[in-house]
């Protein structure tokens, strides 16, 4: 029997908090969750500094990916059969799935921010360099890898088996929203999944829902909606994050320099000066990085041993709302203020937008920016989702934006309180 | 503080105003590609290199009152026109951003269609590939869109001239 039409003698099954079960049958997939570059993903957290506000937050990327491959493989069980559906792709659909967030690292967001890198590339890597994982997927057929990669990046030719792992209702989305809102303990996040699934349709290059079930996937928005406010766009979460990011541009700056670090901190080495390999990124997980940050709690340099102290024990800025526009003029006079009080600015005064975050929320896509869901109506007609809900619309609409100012008001307090710096300061924050 | 914002606003206080968000997307894209350093992430969407980031810092800009958005209702969608308001004028003068000149390059751009911008984008996204491989590309992930061949050649000359013009 071919590699890829293997199954397992006896089906696999993982016990799953958010869908009861994972199920596995393909000797292919299981062969995927045993390669050390899938197994490397429990040691990455999925909502990456969230566990300094919610605590239960510790999930990885692991569970997730495990899930994301779950809702992909009941999709493509009620697909079995209908129009449009192709059964051929169904493997291909499977790995997608299960592959692809491969290519993150440890805090991935402000690692990816500060030393410009893209775990979207490291995906590719994974899956088409020397790995495992490509020794595996390279054994289905000729060109798999490569068709794998082509559907994590969007470009492969069927969209609709593009669209059930990225669009704005695919298999991803749908994981992370249940598992993130399980493991905060938040009650947002839950939707009615199976129903989702019933009213799934393929259609030629995308996945639709039957009318009928626009009220499901109202709720799916409203939860996407909720969890975006109330869990990704946290501002504990946010200042846990600026500290982060503040860190990793203190220890690159530092080298730069020529500091002596007291240990040094190879594992960073390639990320302070150039592009990583995909051994050297693949080498640096959560634990690694946070082994350094509790190291550097030591080092001389008292702004990183300061950050990194902050971060490992949860002494995180405090915060207030800013307006860019209208507070200009205070922002220059705080800048020049923190200098004189011996805080540098640019570790410890910080703004921070929503776009700095990598979550969003469901937008219509108006005029071919993004494809958005579409209802299937009785006549076979396709209407776009906020143009039939009031619900959707309703948010969908709304424009929510925000900055903040982040600045160790610790700090500001062990001033002596006759510095009329720390006055002045504390009148333009507080008032 | 907000450099991100204001290259982006730098770039409409060399655009006059810019037409379009899928334009808005293209440009910008196309800009990245040419050595301009915005930082806003792209991915590959379903109408080509698309950045959530840049939309949400749209946003952001609008609601501060640094850019002006106008949206206008056509047949089966919403226009929106963007430009830089006073208020934006007046932040970029408190603000040191460096960008290399753009304004020839933004006035080329803004001439073309949406369509055309989408195709160059889309060759620029594939361009690590041979020649032959990106057209093979373009016509695999925008076969709906029938681009020709004359298309895809002025879309080489189109990419040829923006990388030879510094301004």
């Amino acid at each position: 029997m071919a590699y890829k039409d293997e199954k397992l003698n006896e089906e696999k099954v993982f016990k799953d908090p958010v869908h009861r079960y994972v199920h596995i049958r393909d000797r292919v997939i299981w062969d995927l969750v045993g390669a050390p570059e899938f197994q490397r993903l429990r040691r990455v957290k999925q909502l990456g500094t969230s566990y300094l506000t919610f605590h239960g937050a510790e999930h990885s990327r692991f569970n997730h990916s495990l899930g994301v491959y779950e809702i992909v493989r009941r999709i493509l069980h009620n697909f079995e059969d209908r129009p449009n559906w192709d059964s051929n792709e169904r493997l291909l659909c499977l790995c997608a799935a299960l592959l692809h967030d491969l290519g993150h690292g440890p805090f991935s967001h402000s690692f990816e921010k500060v030393f410009k890198l893209n775990h979207e590339d490291f995906t590719q890597e994974i899956l088409l360099g020397d790995t495992t994982i490509n020794t595996i997927l390279s054994k289905v057929e000729n060109g798999f890898p490569e068709k794998v990669a082509d559907v994590i990046n969007k470009t492969y030719h069927n969209k609709l088996v593009v669209s059930l792992i990225s669009s704005q209702i695919d298999a991803d989305r749908m994981d992370y929203l249940q598992r993130d809102a399980y493991f905060t303990g938040v009650s947002y996040g839950h939707f009615d999944m199976e129903r989702i699934l019933r009213v799934m349709r393929p259609m030629e290059d995308q996945v639709v829902i039957k009318e009928s079930g626009m009220h499901a996937v109202e709720d799916y928005i409203m939860s996407r909606y909720q969890m975006y406010w109330q869990v990704y766009f946290h501002p504990v979460t946010r200042s846990a994050e600026v500290i982060l990011s503040k860190i990793l541009h203190r220890a690159k700056e530092l080298h730069e320099t020529g500091y002596e670090f007291a240990l040094k901190p190879t594992h960073f080495l390639s990320f302070f000066t150039e592009r990583p390999t995909l051994k050297e990124y693949l080498a640096l997980d959560e634990a690694v990085a946070m082994y350094y940050f509790q190291i550097w709690m030591n080092e001389e340099d008292p702004i990183l041993s300061d950050l990194c102290e902050r971060f490992v024990n949860r002494r995180l800025f405090k915060y207030i709302e800013f307006n860019p526009n209208l507070q200009m003029n205070e922002w220059m006079e705080l800048y020049r203020l923190f200098n004189k009080a011996g805080l540098n600015p640019d570790y410890y005064l910080v703004v921070d937008s929503s776009s700095d975050l990598p979550y969003d929320f469901y937008r219509p896509g108006e005029e071919e920016e993004r494809l958005p869901i579409h209802l299937l109506m009785p006549n076979q007609e396709l209407k776009e989702l906020s143009r039939q809900s009031d619900i959707v619309e309703s948010i969908s609409g709304k424009k929510r934006t925000d900055h903040k100012l982040y600045f160790p008001l610790d700090r500001l307090k062990e001033m002596s309180n006759r510095s009329k710096t720390k006055k002045r300061i504390l009148e333009i924050l507080y008032g | 503080m907000l450099e991100n914002h204001a290259k982006l606003m730098r770039f409409f206080a060399s655009s006059e105003e810019i037409v379009g968000r899928k334009k808005l997307q293209k440009i910008i894209y196309i800009l990245k590609k040419c050595e301009v350093p915005f930082e806003e992430r792209y991915q590959f969407h379903f109408y080509g290199p698309y950045s959530e980031e840049l939309t949400l810092r749209i946003e952001e800009l609008c609601n501060l009152g640094f850019i002006n958005e106008t949206k206008e209702e056509k047949k089966n969608y919403y226009q929106y026109r963007y430009q830089l308001t006073d208020a934006g004028n007046k932040f970029l003068e408190h603000y040191q951003v460096e960008l290399p000149a753009m304004r020839e390059r933004i006035s080329k751009m803004k001439e073309k269609s949406s369509r055309f911008l989408e195709l160059v984008s889309t060759m620029l996204y594939f361009e690590h590939l041979p020649r032959e491989e990106v057209e093979e590309k373009v016509r695999t992930v925008k076969s709906k869109q029938n681009y020709t061949m004359d298309e895809i050649n002025e879309a080489w000359s189109f990419i040829e001239e923006m990388r030879r013009t510094l301004h």
